[in-house]
């Protein structure tokens, strides 16, 4: 599969799973499959509010025999002013959404001899994903989802079509009465630890790993990935005399190429070294794999594919 | 887009194979310069680039029939060409569907997929295969998954399981390779399976292409060429086979110099899969001979340098030093010294 842009979405239905959370069914708006989505993947939707564009990250809880909608489930944070609430309060049946295809960075291991997950509230949402293929594959399992105790009776009522027969316990008195070193230290050898909720638990639960001897590489935390884009700069390229205003979203090569000048570049992904410009002024917060920690250092350089100005203005001998 | 197939040429014994004028042009020429030297030279694998071989996801050719069946001939020969590591099962199913979704949405004269939820049916017109099958469900299908729609593809695969932040060669359908043996490299990490290649472990080559390769994604797979060079349109040359084909480079002579080298490039592409967070890894095979490659201006005056000027370790782990100065020799007259444009393409429309 080449992705070929953003994938157009239509709001098929909203349910509401109790106070704060809903789930929406999203379908492709013209029809036909959409992209294969595994297990612990996630979508970046593009949600148009009002005044400003939010681009956010959801688990898709869909499995991934479904090509026919993503569904995603979204807690309203009393205090948002950004996509939940708008997700809440401004979208309905029928509404065109953007994502940008799926992206992987939680997936299952294909290895494993036993599963081990564990959720903090919200972070539910990537395990629910992972249940049908789990039991659809006789897998080995044990899920420990951390509850506050008005959430006890959602979250059962979206795990007992899994739970006949396996070890899912919702604890309800929250983090504070869980033992997550108890569990970490009774799981046999070979098992896998996928955690997902807040950064305080995840982070817990990867160092309590660790003290335990887990090897790193059986410890996977949740991750929507390294953002992206950055503070917004502006470019001089020197040799035209051309100033480019570099968005948050943007890299620097996009900004170039957007004026209609064609940049070197070959990989996209700041390993090859095709796109390397000399600076004239300004910092260089470094991104790529390329360039030696002395190059780096020397700021005389920048990988225009991935790095950024840290500097308001970045003089680029180009 | 309807290709006209030549299901009798032979990749072996009698070396049945020629290129026509179009398939010539759409030769994937390997070097962008007049130089050469290992680089982590990968892109996006974007629909099209400088040949008609960058079309398509999988590129179909005129040979697609005959490779079939030279894929067919050494399975017999040698079963175990065919591996896949017990935990890569969903890596099967993710390229099975990967593969035929991709040839039927790109050439629906030849391939077509339909599907009834579980149940699919594919049928594929140029090897005459109407299969149904369930997926998910192997014993649903005559060959594992893998195997099963690699034997219809051009060119070998291997699947990389990515675990540990490394990518290990857990799997893979490999009869069209240059001197390689899957028997040997099954399991092995990034690093281990590219052992022998010179220079570019120094060049921290490898160290890069893996950082890149990890973080790669489902829906934006890359591509690179790699070349070598072979005595006859043979398409295994396989370690296995040495005692196979090793001699046919003492068969070189200055009169048959032209149609028994060809230069081998592989088309190499990589997909991350959904369900199992693998690597796909197609390595499609081309082979022109230098008589072909001498019909083209640009692509002979460029192959005579790059073979002149070519570091001599790399010479060496490609096999030339025995006939390299009989190719030179042959392709020097056709080199006026004039400069070549930047890139691969041919800048011709017809021959």
């Amino acid at each position: 599969m080449i992705a070929d842009g953003p994938i157009p979405l239509r709001v098929h239905d909203i349910e509401s799973l109790s106070p704060s959370l809903k789930r929406f069914s999203l379908t492709a708006l013209h029809g036909g499959e959409l992209p294969t989505a595994a297990p612990g993947a996630h979508i970046m939707l593009t949600l148009r509010g009002p005044d400003r564009v939010m681009k956010n990250a959801y688990s898709l809880v869909s499995p991934a025999a479904c090509r026919d909608r993503y569904q995603i489930i979204v807690r309203h944070v009393a205090q948002s002013r950004g996509g939940s609430a708008f997700l809440h309060q401004g979208i309905r049946p029928g509404d065109v959404i953007e994502a940008a295809p799926p992206v992987n960075l939680f997936p299952l291991s294909q290895s494993a001899r036993k599963h081990l997950l564990i959720g903090g509230g919200i972070g539910i949402t990537p395990l629910l994903s992972y249940l049908p293929l789990l039991k659809a594959r006789g897998a080995r399992f044990e899920l420990h989802q951390i509850s506050s105790a008005e959430d006890v009776g959602v979250f059962e009522r979206l795990l007992a079509p899994f739970a006949p027969g396996q070890e899912i316990r919702i604890h309800g008195g929250g983090r504070g009465a869980f033992d997550l070193a108890g569990i970490l230290s009774r799981q046999p050898l070979g098992t896998h630890l996928y955690v997902c909720g807040p950064r305080p638990l995840m982070d817990a639960a990867a160092s309590t790993a660790a003290a335990l001897g887990w090897p790193p590489g059986k410890v996977h935390k949740e991750s929507f990935g390294e953002a992206a884009g950055g503070l917004p700069f502006k470019a001089i390229l020197a040799r035209r005399g051309i100033e480019i205003d570099v968005g948050e979203t943007q890299t620097l090569l996009e900004a170039i190429e957007a004026t209609g000048i064609a940049a070197p570049c070959l990989c996209r992904g700041g390993a090859c070294g095709e796109c390397r410009l000399p600076v004239i002024e300004g910092e260089v917060e470094h991104r790529d794999d390329f360039l030696s920690a002395e190059e780096k250092a020397a700021q005389s350089a920048v990988m225009t594919c991935v790095s950024r100005a840290r500097s308001a203005r970045l003089v680029i001998d180009f | 887009m309807t290709l006209q197939f030549k299901p009798n040429e032979t990749f072996r014994s009698d070396f049945a194979y020629g290129k026509s004028d179009a398939d010539l042009l759409r030769f994937p020429f390997p070097f962008p310069e007049d130089a050469y030297m290992y680089s982590v030279n990968i892109e996006p694998h974007v629909r099209g680039g400088p040949t008609a071989a960058f079309a398509h996801v999988f590129d179909i050719d005129e040979h697609y029939v005959a490779e079939c069946r030279e894929r067919a001939l050494v399975l017999a020969e040698d079963p175990k060409r065919c591996q896949v590591l017990p935990h890569m099962e969903m890596a099967e199913w993710d390229t099975l569907e990967l593969i035929m979704e991709s040839l039927a949405a790109d050439y629906p004269d030849h391939f077509s997929l339909t599907k009834a939820g579980d149940l699919w049916t594919w049928v594929n017109r140029p090897l005459g295969i109407q299969q149904s099958f369930t997926f998910g469900e192997a014993h649903t299908l005559p060959y594992g998954p893998f195997e099963y729609i690699t034997r219809q593809a051009q060119g070998d695969f291997t699947l990389q399981d990515q675990r540990d932040d490394n990518l290990y060669v857990d799997g893979g359908m490999v009869t069209t390779q240059a001197d390689w043996s899957l028997e040997f490299n099954i399991g092995m990490t990034f690093h281990e399976w590219h052992g022998p290649v010179p220079l570019a472990h120094e060049k921290g080559v490898f160290d890069r292409a893996l950082k890149y390769l990890l973080r790669l994604q489902y829906g934006r797979p890359v591509r690179r060429l790699n070349w070598t060079i072979t005595i006859n349109p043979r398409l295994d040359t396989s370690p296995e086979n040495y005692p196979v084909w090793g001699p046919d480079r003492t068969t070189v002579t200055s009169e048959n110099v032209g149609e028994k080298v060809h230069l081998r490039v592989e088309l190499q592409t990589l997909f991350r899969l959904p369900r199992s967070n693998a690597i796909l890894f197609g390595i499609r095979c081309y082979l022109a001979s230098v008589a072909d490659l001498a019909r083209v201006p640009k692509w002979r005056r460029r192959l005579h340098r790059v073979l002149r000027d070519l570091h001599p370790e790399i010479q060496a782990y490609k096999g030339l030093p025995r006939y390299r100065q009989m190719v030179l020799d042959h392709l020097a007259p056709f080199d006026d010294g004039a400069p070549t444009s930047p890139g691969i393409q041919s800048d011709l429309d017809a021959l």
